[in-house]
């Protein structure tokens, strides 16, 4: 595999990191109130004030500020929540695996979902089946999230009561292993289908784009000129190189698939860094949500760079660049 | 006719560079009205159409106030409140026509920070090459990979709710995309033979870069405002069901919020705030499946 262009797309992510932190750095600057009054209280003298600037670090020059700033948040210091009182990354981490479990199963459900249709799409290009799909992945390309989870909680919860209105576990079961995973996955199929259905549209259109590009070329030609049965024609040579692109933008979806979350969380009640960053952007909790920024923009980049990497050992063409 | 038309306006320029863009800007949008011949791309420009209707004569189309109280609180669709009230008696017709205009406000203010930065240094970049052309695409990147509606929230926290500050935040992160686009077009564009013509004919870099490469790029750029404009919507839409949206300007997405604990007894709370946003969304989506498509078979 190519070494250098490894070499090159990793050297890409230090800036990145970088600048989200300065963004973050500026805006915390250029936010009014001064950080003294919150830290000191509306009492004190100018000396006091001046004591406690020192102590803070807040008198030095802002660049230093900067500096220090990014050294702190490198070592994941990203200070105290002033809601919870504790470390704000603990808050944060403590979050991250309900809602890992929530974007993972649907970037999942959606890619399996997504390429399962575009391939039905792509298959009969231009007949009911194609059509039919096309309208309705615009349509759900077009839906907001919160709408789509309102009328998901009002037939499939409220009206044929089959699944549950909201959180992460039934509060008056005391099921453990088995039986608490069970609960749990009941609980997930209705924020995971929400959250993946903007993702299905976008998958499912890409899928089919592909598959009729691939569809019109030399190889598949002399494949179904050989004998080749369309089934297999279809599965084993056109749809390999046409999940070529689904594949290159899964890293996007990871963002999409955060900043959804944050919406099917505060309509389900799901316990995840997304309801965690809108209450602590409604009490103004600003260490949190720093943290959450930074943990989200690290795996947006992260995802981005995997993504990359595998693009370059799934496409033999572009290998030897 | 259409397929001519490309080339004729090449021709044109060709023949006689310093002659007036009239005809040529002219003819270009005869283009673009040729590209609503497909029944999505003319389902397309008559919903967005529409839609901008209701923004522009919101006040005349529901002159009550969304925010005041019009009658019964949770009334259904009746002759007299076409889309029911809320649980306060809000008329809901007037909120999701004020809303539907607080939306296109949005976007348009996105689209009139976010279009001329990106045009203008996506073609100075494209056009002159070298490190000009390095320094906008690094710089863009920065752009791109800060998370978008993540740095929304953030603005929000530390500035408190409201409508200029999202605008600021998404037309400052949105210019990139279309720097990038605007950037391949004056690439392609540069090497054309009637820019080379005209700089044969002495016509300043400045000259060909406004006349020439910003007015051929724009149609390319123009498809991704238009998608540009739905992300912006479904976003302010999104901050307004969170409960962050502009406390003084009524948002779909408020409305949508508004009726999550009326689900089960008034429907059209939830129902209607939530069409409207993809009426807008659709349209402007077949909008640029429609003008896409023009664009890379007319060439």
């Amino acid at each position: 595999m190519n070494r250098r262009y490894l070499a090159r797309r990793l050297l890409q992510v230090p800036p990145a990191v970088l600048g989200i932190l300065v963004v973050a750095f500026l805006l915390i600057h250029l936010a009014p109130g001064d950080p003294i009054l919150a830290l000191a209280g509306d009492n004190g003298d100018a000396a006091y004030y001046a004591e406690m600037r020192a102590t803070f670090g807040l008198d030095r020059p802002i660049p230093e500020q900067l500096v220090i700033f990014v050294g702190n948040l490198l070592r994941f210091d990203l200070g105290v929540s002033y809601v919870q009182g504790r470390p704000a990354i603990d808050v944060v981490l403590e979050r991250i695996p309900s809602t890992l479990l929530l974007t993972g199963a649907a970037l999942v459900f959606s890619t399996v979902v997504g390429i399962w249709l575009g391939l039905i799409a792509g298959a009969r290009a231009h007949r009911p089946a194609d059509l039919a799909i096309n309208v309705a992945a615009l349509g759900l390309h077009a839906t907001p999230s919160f709408w789509l989870a309102q009328l998901a909680i009002l037939t499939l919860s409220l009206w044929a009561g089959w699944f549950p209105v909201s959180g992460m576990t039934n509060p008056r079961s005391s099921a453990t292993g088995l039986g608490l995973m069970l609960d749990i996955a009941h609980h997930l199929i209705l924020p995971m289908i929400v959250l993946a259905s903007t993702e299905i549209a976008a998958v499912a259109r890409l899928t089919r784009a592909g598959l009729l590009d691939e569809l019109s070329r030399d190889y598949v030609r002399t494949a179904r000129a050989k004998g080749v049965k369309e089934p297999q024609v279809l599965r084993r040579h056109a749809l390999r190189c046409a999940l070529i692109p689904v594949a290159t933008v899964v890293g996007g979806r990871v963002g999409h698939l955060l900043a959804g979350a944050v919406l099917v969380e505060a309509v389900f009640g799901w316990p995840g860094i997304g309801r965690l960053l809108l209450s602590s952007v409604q009490s103004r909790d600003i260490p949190i949500v720093l943290a959450v920024l930074l943990v989200i923009g690290l795996t947006i980049i992260i995802a981005n760079v995997i993504t990359d990497l595998v693009y370059v050992r799934l496409d033999p063409r572009i290998r030897y660049r | 006719m259409s397929d001519s038309i490309p080339a004729s306006v090449t021709a044109e320029a060709i023949v006689d560079p310093q002659a007036p863009q009239l005809v040529g800007l002219m003819r270009r949008r005869l283009r673009l009205a040729d590209a609503f011949r497909t029944p999505g791309a003319i389902v397309g420009i008559v919903l967005s159409c529409f839609f901008l209707a209701v923004a522009v004569l919101a006040d005349v189309i529901a002159s009550s106030d969304p925010f005041g109280f019009a009658g019964p609180a949770l009334s259904a669709p009746s002759a007299l409140y076409p889309l029911g009230t809320d649980d306060l008696g809000r008329d809901l017709f007037s909120g999701v026509v004020h809303g539907i205009r607080t939306s296109v406000m949005v976007a348009a203010g996105v689209v009139m920070l976010a279009l001329p930065v990106g045009l203008l240094l996506g073609s100075v970049a494209g056009a002159r090459g070298g490190w000009i052309d390095d320094l906008v695409m690094r710089f863009s990147e920065i752009w791109q990979v800060l998370p978008r509606f993540f740095l929304v929230l953030m603005v929000i926290a530390l500035f408190g709710p409201g409508l200029d500050r999202v605008v600021l935040v998404l037309g400052l992160t949105s210019w990139a995309l279309l720097a990038r686009i605007a950037r391949a077009e004056a690439m392609t564009i540069r090497e054309r033979d009637f820019v080379e013509a005209a700089r044969a004919l002495g016509a300043s870099e400045t000259r060909i870069l406004v006349r020439h490469i910003v007015p051929h790029g724009l149609p390319a750029v123009i498809v991704y405002v238009a998608l540009l404009v739905a992300q912006v919507m479904l976003i302010e839409a999104s901050l307004g069901f969170l409960g962050l949206g502009d406390p003084n300007a009524i948002s779909l997405g408020y409305l949508a919020a508004q009726a999550q604990r009326f689900l089960r007894i008034a429907w059209w709370m939830w129902f209607f705030p939530g069409v409207a946003l993809i009426g807008l969304v659709i349209g402007l989506n077949l909008l640029a499946d429609g003008l896409s498509d023009r664009i890379r078979s007319g060439g």
